[in-house]
């Protein structure tokens, strides 16, 4: 079984965000760097899947600048096999780019599963994953929160959740792939001799300009801001009908939410 | 030429800035960073929401169940070689842990002392058999560790415990009775090393396993603060102790009980290191939402500056703490045997010695490090910080031990001139000489530091606050003698002066080191941090000092007026605008809502 995981490098989510003073972009500064919070996710199911078959490899796969190899590491020390960087030093992607050149390298290594986070948790696009599986011609599932291998290997069992408490459970033909929620497992710690060893695995290098074969964003970042500043809150004060009354003419006027 | 790496045998007292080369946290590897956020993500996701039960006792089995998921995780296998099951990591990378196994618990302390008092004996003492049969269970956590050496009429002096020891007519085991007390982790250990005198003569250590007979302990101690560890005393009734669980040799048990203690030490100021960081990601945020008089507490000056003092005292102890580390590491580096060779462990163990007043002094300033953290975390949280539902009130309960255990702070400032006055006495070190050198500057002067490089008057001082120790320990020596021992506060200035030229000395050359791999910019707030420190710090060390002579003239003025004359030509204080520099390391602070450098 030889699964791949699509891993992101994202600052953590406790991060303060600061606009550069010309707006065009993140300040990157004081950024802590981590896995995206869903491809945890991901390569906690990758390992899992591996186990319960006893072979194969996880190759953690991230379009990124070298700055990403320390959380591709971090995936390595958790158990992942080897790695691919596909460095975009210098290039600036748009989800259609970034799956692009994903989709270049996904076949050459003949992958049986992909397993991709359901959402990058710093732009939220939700789009690379669907757009791979586009390009390659491949079944994809999102969100996913169980999977499961069938006997003969050829295909998973996967569950969705969708609203209402409702799941719906698809039989998925392989290669494929699949986009993982935040499911039954916790993602497991890189433990102290992982770590160790995830500093010999082998991460490959490859140039993200080299597979672009001229493709150029289909996006372009006009312009960022924060969001305003949160209001010190009101109290309103009066008998329960007055309130009511103020409450629901202050939703409509001013904050015009209903 | 190579610079050595750290100082041996207090030589920062008379080496001049940059003789020696410094190990700096900004020097950590991604694979020790990661490390960091594995002990960080254990605490904060596995110990944390167990705080109230892990005080409480509510469960017993807590505390041992999450040591041996610490165990499964690999944190408490770093330090042993890999032959035993571990990884044999450096001293840096187990400060990097120690440090980071910390937050709003307890939980550190059965950890620091499994990993170290526990486990460090029997790497460093025992025999291939007893290395093989207990090491890789200490490792993964199968087994927990305690140390009993203290007993009820024995705490300081250790050596004169009651335990006994009698070699069984067969010569196959001994016999001990006696009873230890207060010892860490005692209520679930499975294996400790316990001390005991062999005849009631020979003070001797030996590895006991819970299930030997005779072996019992008794009731939980209702403690001040660390209430998540377990505290017991350890009953040896006729308890059989096979002869191969002797550890070391029968009469040298001494040994092991002060080289084990002086090993634990840097590690205990590592962890008041890091618990120093946690609380002041607390305090911190807590200043910025807190409102009184229609704004945020962090608006008034007199928190700000709380909260640089804390910013600076905690930089100060991370540069000791990594610098006693390095300097351990590249001692033990240098060392030519082969690991697997029985005589590698007495050799560590000589260099451990070589660097025993480093490592007194890591402990003793970072146990009074976090006192004035976790005591100003109670002050900026006014009634709050009074009140157990918020995390001051267990930082400030927890940390009075660290001043006591593992030697008290008044035994490891004693040790420090006690150590330099021996060794030169045996002329492992130049003492006298630096002593003639400082008094011939009184008449010919001290050079100065080019005034071209960065830093240089606060070079000056810190050389000038190295020759006003060197020169209190000579007069106080000359005029005491043998005598000097007795006179305990004189001997504790001096050891004060010493740490005090080892902080900053580490503060300083940090500084100047972040300046020349990372830039000035990078330096910008560790420079302040540390003219602002020495600003403060060297008219108070001058003053302690001055009134130290005076105490040693007797009340003979002509002699106080020589001792005072020297003093003068010796130091003379430079002063710094510290309101304005801590107003810029406390905006920081608030910024990064966290320790920062």
């Amino acid at each position: 079984m030889k699964i791949a995981v699509l891993l992101k490098q994202t600052p953590d989510t406790e991060t303060k965000i600061k606009i550069k003073s010309d707006a065009s972009g993140v300040d990157e500064t004081d950024i802590k760097w981590i896995i995206n919070t869903y491809d945890e996710y991901a390569v906690e199911e990758a390992l899992r899947l591996k186990e319960a078959v006893g072979t194969g490899e996880v190759v953690i796969v991230t379009a990124g600048i070298k700055r990403a190899v320390e959380s591709m590491r971090q995936a390595l020390a958790m158990g992942a096999d080897r790695g691919i960087l596909i460095d975009t030093e210098g290039l600036t992607l748009d989800s259609y780019t970034a799956a692009v050149i994903l989709a270049k390298v996904l076949p050459n290594e003949k992958f049986d599963i992909v397993l991709a986070g359901k959402q990058a948790v710093d732009d939220d696009c939700v789009q690379v994953a669907h757009g791979v599986a586009t390009l390659l011609d491949w079944p994809c599932v999102w969100p996913i929160e169980h999977i499961e291998l069938s006997g003969d290997k050829k295909s998973v069992m996967v569950v969705r959740p969708v609203s209402g408490g409702t799941k719906e459970v698809f039989e998925v033909g392989l290669p494929t792939i699949l986009c993982c929620d935040k499911g039954e497992h916790d993602p497991r710690y890189a433990s102290l001799p992982g770590i160790m060893k995830a500093k010999t695995k082998p991460i490959q290098e490859l140039k993200a300009a080299d597979l672009l074969a001229g493709e150029t964003p289909k996006v372009k970042w006009v312009n960022f801001s924060l969001p305003p500043d949160r209001q010190a809150g009101k109290i309103l004060k009066g008998e329960p009908e007055q309130v009511c009354a103020e409450l629901v003419k202050l939703l409509r006027e001013e904050a015009k939410v209903i | 030429m190579v610079k050595r790496n750290g100082p041996f045998s207090a030589s920062f007292l008379w080496e001049p800035v940059g003789t020696w080369d410094l190990f700096i946290p900004e020097e950590l590897n991604p694979e020790q960073k990661e490390l960091a956020k594995l002990a960080r993500d254990f605490i904060k996701n596995e110990v944390e929401p167990l705080r109230e039960k892990i005080e409480g006792k509510l469960e017993p089995s807590i505390v041992p169940r999450l040591l041996k998921k610490a165990g499964e995780l690999g944190l408490l296998m770093a330090e042993i070689p890999e032959a035993y099951g571990g990884l044999g990591l450096n001293k840096i990378t187990a400060t990097v842990i120690a440090e980071n196994a910390t937050g709003w618990t307890s939980f550190m302390v059965p950890l620091m002392c499994h990993t170290g008092i526990s486990t460090l004996p029997i790497l460093y003492y025992g025999t291939e058999e007893q290395k093989k049969k207990y090491l890789p269970k200490l490792a993964t956590g199968e087994f927990l560790g305690a140390y009993a050496l203290t007993e009820a009429g024995s705490g300081s002096d250790a050596l004169a415990a009651k335990t006994k020891a009698t070699l069984s007519p067969d010569k196959k085991y001994y016999v001990l009775n006696g009873e230890k007390q207060f010892i860490t982790n005692g209520g679930f250990a499975d294996v400790f090393t316990v001390f005991a005198k062999v005849d009631g003569e020979q003070f001797t250590a030996f590895i006991i396993e819970k299930t030997f007979p005779g072996v019992s302990c008794g009731k939980e101690e209702k403690k001040m603060g660390i209430h998540g560890s377990s505290t017991v005393p350890l009953i040896l009734q006729d308890c059989k102790v096979p002869v191969e669980n002797v550890l070391g040799e029968v009469g040298k048990g001494h040994r092991i009980a002060f080289n084990v203690l002086n090993i634990g030490r840097w590690k205990l100021g590592a962890a008041c290191m890091g618990g120093s960081k946690r609380i002041m990601e607390y305090s911190s945020k807590y200043l910025k939402e807190r409102q009184q008089f229609k704004k945020p507490l962090a608006d008034f000056q007199a928190m700000r500056e709380k909260l640089a003092n804390d910013n600076i005292r905690t930089y100060l102890l991370e540069s000791v703490i990594y610098a006693y580390a390095s300097a351990l590491d590249n001692a033990c580096a240098a060392i030519e045997i082969d690991k697997s060779s029985p005589d590698y462990y007495k050799v560590v163990m000589k260099k451990v010695k070589g660097l025993n007043i480093e490592a007194s002094i890591t402990k003793v300033y970072g146990s009074e490090s976090s006192d004035i953290v976790s005591d100003d975390a109670v002050q900026m949280y006014g009634g709050y910080g009074y009140i157990q539902d918020y995390p001051p009130e267990q930082f400030y309960r927890d940390n009075r031990i660290n001043r006591i255990f593992e030697g008290t702070n008044e035994i490891n400032r004693l040790l420090i001139p006690d150590t330099l006055m021996r060794r030169a006495l045996k002329g492992s070190i130049d003492l006298m000489g630096e002593i003639q050198k400082v008094l011939a500057g009184l008449k010919d002067g001290y050079p100065k530091t080019d005034s071209a490089k960065p830093l240089a008057p606060w070079i000056d001082q810190l050389e000038s606050l190295k020759r006003l120790a060197i020169y209190f320990c000579g007069v106080a020596a000359q005029k005491y003698m043998e005598k000097l021992r007795e006179k305990q506060s004189l001997v504790l200035l001096m050891a004060d002066l010493v740490i005090e030229v080892y902080a900053i000395e580490c503060g300083l050359q940090r500084a100047l080191k972040i300046r020349k791999i990372k830039g000035e910019e990078a330096s910008k707030l560790a420079e302040l941090m540390t003219i602002a420190y020495i600003s403060e710090k060297i008219p108070e060390m001058i003053a302690r000092t001055r009134q130290g002579l005076f105490n040693v003239a007797e009340g003979n003025d002509q002699e106080f007026a020589s001792y005072e004359k020297a003093l003068n030509r010796i130091i003379q204080p430079q002063l710094a605008p510290t309101e304005s520099l801590k107003e810029t390391i406390a905006a920081r602070v608030l910024e990064k809502e966290g320790y920062v450098v």
